[in-house]
């Protein structure tokens, strides 16, 4: 074991470096990330595993030897911490600011820095930039002047909507000119027989929501950052959410969108149904601005009904819930709106770090559910809701469990599942983790995991179980290397062997971009790699995030 | 006392009359007791669109639009009842009755209720709306027929904000009250209830003999979850249905409601230019002097 780790080492010393020195990679090679995380495909297919254990020590050895300009983050991540600045793309100066200022207006061309620093730094204070400018457009029309602007000056820019995202989408690495939507959030149109919503990209999620309360309609999408994230931002990351299991995807319901490349392409529609054609909107949903910047967009909302009622339950085990998880689906079938699941650390959590929360079941258990119905028939619902709860409690299946009488009382329930990463926030560092896996794998990966870490941290693992979607979040007093070797790419790993995803709804960003491999093929990603030449043939939109980067050493 | 079993007993002497006096008291001691050991509490819970919901006012400006909003127990009566049931928890009660007035789908609220843990409910049917006098006289009717030891209301329903139901009610029955509870303690010798009571320059404290009438303010307690265990124990608890002519009651109101509307818009604000021009808007307009 240690003779192969030795080789490996001595491998990537001379591979790795080579690939540094020689920006151009011998396309006969495996593919080799800078960063030092080596994923090898061989012809069957089959995934090797990457020399973790050496990951410190190349730290430090190209950190001596070479040293190159190299971003380090914060904390000891794995593969994000090596990236360095691609030499192609230009610095900022003052003909470019003044050729903004132009553009936007003065007050649109942010340089305080302030405000900058605020921009630079994601939600989890996990990834911080060192941009210099930030700048508003008001309309496609700006967003389109600037794009053409920096694409023929190789500048690089990050699109940024509410800055809410998780894995360091949304904040430049180095120096990009940040590009925030936040003055464009107009609602455009709104169709109150379709429900079909056209608005712009910048407009805040819950301002939605609240809009379309006031004419009876809901936003076909839910999570816990709606109070600041924009719907430009969410379709651009094909955000998941509480409501997905009813609703379904941003890729059924959004209808069109409009993006800028320098190029507007104007795809917006409000028909629910149009083959003509590749349908392109596909690519940008999911993009995470590095196909272009989504500007406009049109929402196919649904129309509010009145009966909405949440229990709150609580099982022994895991096996429990995924039959809990059937039987709703059987009994509640079209009713049935939203089922998530936390486990007993979670809840924990939540009511250690955050005010005014309590358990709504007296009893602690293994495992708690929410499940959500929302319906026309209040009666009804309720009937069949209680029904399928005592059918559940005879069988043995839950232990213990409440209903919600009032609205009141249903976001009590929905605090505590909404606070788990809040509560994770305040807890000190958190390593977070959003795998798509089978139902019945679904927490093995946590007990797996909490075997392996033993003392050293605190797993957490929850999510939407209705989708298949897990959240696991490993909680510790601080960030440290040791603890980061021994998740990674163990996790990955592990679901990579369950054909599972390792980016259920979070998206890839800077992250995990590296390690695409694990979930997609090496020709999957080559085609990924072509579209983003065809559709960004200089790489300013949003560089280092989405695919490996030694696909784009050029 | 020569009570008829005493006779029936046929050869046994009588008791010497040291002991028929202990026994008087023992028995009167114990009828009391009995009496407060079974002491009923009642309580009134209403059905009113929930507290969350955004209302509108009909286009006909007849009232609040209820079709098709979520409706739930007012908050509270919720706090009224979650009250009533610590008492019977603590042993000072022995039956909670919840009691609700108005339309079929009452019975939900009082399911809430039983499902909190209430014993029994009873469901006034009746489709019109009452003001908080009518309320008042069927609750009175009830309390003749049922016997309470205390009657919790919650101080003010959400839809109308009358905070007059709990008062009324006392005084039509010539009971005390205390209102806007924030504390209740029983003293089980001596029959009465210690209520502080929250008003504008702070607590007060008043000490009230039961039977009385005591309505909750929000910070008396937190209501508990209805829990699967006690809805499924609910299905079984019985809900007597009555109307206002089985109570005899005499509904007919002295107010009428003419029309409700919105409050009017907040207007926006107007920059004026000169000092002279804000002098004239707060003279001519604001009517400020």
């Amino acid at each position: 074991m240690m003779m192969q780790r030795l080789r490996r080492s001595e491998e990537f010393i001379r591979f790795g470096c080579e690939s540094l020195i020689n920006l151009r990679p011998n396309k006969n090679s495996v593919p080799r990330s800078v960063s030092g995380f080596v994923t090898h495909y061989d012809t069957k297919g089959k995934l090797f595993e990457s020399n973790v254990g050496n990951h410190y020590n190349t730290h430090r050895c190209l950190g001596r030897n070479l040293g190159m300009l190299q971003q380090y983050k914060c904390f000891g991540s794995s593969s994000a911490s090596q990236i360095e600045r691609k030499p192609l793309f230009s610095s900022l100066d003052s003909k470019d600011v003044s050729s903004f200022k132009e553009i936007l207006g003065d007050k649109n061309v942010v340089e305080d820095e302030e405000r900058l620093e605020t921009a630079n730094t994601d939600w989890m204070k996990k990834y911080k930039g060192s941009s210099k400018l930030m700048l508003l457009p008001k309309n496609t029309e700006e967003v389109s002047q600037i794009l053409q602007y920096c694409d023929s000056r190789r500048l690089a820019v990050v699109p940024q909507g509410g800055n809410t995202g998780l894995v360091g989408g949304s904040v430049p690495v180095f120096d990009e000119v940040i590009i925030n939507v936040g003055l464009m959030n107009k609602v455009l149109a709104f169709d109150e027989v379709s429900g079909v919503l056209v608005c712009e990209a910048g407009c805040i999620l819950e301002n939605l929501a609240t809009f379309l309360d006031t004419k009876g309609f809901i936003m076909p999408l839910d999570l816990g950052a709606k109070g600041s994230c924009h719907i430009g931002g969410n379709v651009s990351t094909n955000a998941g959410g509480l409501r997905l299991i009813r609703y379904g995807s941003l890729h059924g319901t959004v209808l069109e969108a409009v993006t800028a490349n320098g190029n507007v392409l104007d795809m917006l529609g409000t028909l629910r149904k149009d083959n003509t054609g590749y349908d392109l909107k596909h690519l940008f949903i999911g993009s995470e601005g590095s196909l272009g910047i989504v500007t406009k967009v049109s929402i196919l909302t649904q129309p509010k009904l009145s009966s909405v009622n949440l229990a709150f339950i609580a099982c022994k085990d895991y096996l429990s819930c995924q039959k809990i998880l059937v039987e709703a689906k059987k009994n509640l079938g079209e009713i049935l709106s939203a089922f998530e699941f936390l486990d007993n650390n979670s809840m924990d959590l939540v009511l250690n770090h955050l005010d005014g929360v309590r358990n709504p079941v007296s009893s602690t258990e293994n495992f708690y559910i929410l499940i959500e119905t929302t319906g026309s028939d209040e009666t009804n619902d309720r009937e069949k809701l209680e029904a399928f709860l005592l059918k559940s409690l005879e069988k043995g299946l839950v232990s213990d469990g409440v209903i919600a009488q009032d609205i009141n009382q249903a976001s009590s329930f929905w605090r505590i599942r909404e606070g788990i990463t809040e509560a994770l926030q305040k807890a000190g560092a958190v390593y977070k983790y959003d795998l798509s896996l089978p139902v019945e794998e679904i927490y093995n990966i946590v007990n797996d995991l909490r075997r392996r870490l033993g003392e050293l941290a605190n797993v957490m693992g929850y999510g939407h179980l209705g989708d298949g979607n897990l959240h696991l979040n490993i909680s510790a007093a601080d960030y440290n290397d040791k603890l980061i070797g021994l998740i990674e790419p163990y996790v990955y790993e592990w679901t990579s062997k369950h054909r599972g995803s390792i980016s259920a709804e979070h998206g890839l960003g800077v992250m995990k971009a590296n390690e695409i491999f694990y979930s997609k093929s090496p020709e999957t990603v080559a085609i990924m790699a072509s579209i983003k030449k065809l559709l960004d043939p200089k790489g300013i939109l949003n560089p280092y995030k989405v695919l490996p980067h030694s696909l784009f050493s050029h | 006392m020569n009570t008829p079993s005493l006779f029936i007993s046929g050869g046994l002497n009588l008791p010497p009359p040291e002991i028929k006096i202990c026994f008087c008291s023992l028995f009167f001691y114990f009828f009391s007791f009995c009496c407060y050991r079974a002491m009923k509490i009642l309580v009134a819970v209403k059905r009113v669109v929930d507290y969350a919901v955004k209302i509108r006012v009909k286009p006909d400006k007849t009232g609040v639009d209820t079709q098709n909003v979520k409706m739930s127990m007012n908050p509270f009566c919720e706090i009224a009842l979650e009250e009533a049931l610590r008492i019977r928890e603590a042993g000072f009660a022995k039956e909670v009755v919840a009691v609700s007035i108005g339309p079929s789908q009452c019975v939900d609220t009082l399911r809430t209720g039983l499902a909190m843990g209430a014993d029994r409910g009873i469901h006034v049917e009746t489709n019109s709306s009452f003001l908080p006098l009518t309320i008042a006289k069927i609750l009175k009717s009830l309390a003749e027929v049922e016997n309470p030891g205390l009657i919790f209301l919650g101080k003010q329903a959400i839809d109308d904000d009358c905070n007059q139901t709990g008062q009324m009610v006392a005084a039509l029955l010539g009971w005390p009250q205390a209102t806007f509870a924030s504390k209740v303690v029983l003293d089980k010798d001596k029959h009465v209830a210690t209520v502080d009571r929250e008003v504008d320059g702070g607590l007060e404290t008043l000490c009230v003999e039961l039977p009385a009438v005591i309505t909750t303010d929000l910070r008396l307690n937190q209501p508990r979850y209805a829990s699967l265990p006690n809805i499924m124990k609910a299905k079984s608890k019985p809900i007597k249905k009555m109307t206002v002519q089985d109570l005899k009651v005499d509904v007919k109101s002295d107010i009428e409601i003419l029309e409700v509307t919105e409050p009017p818009k907040r207007k926006s604000g107007v920059m004026v230019s000169s000092v002279d021009e804000l002098i004239d808007k707060l003279r001519n307009e604001a009517h400020v002097f």
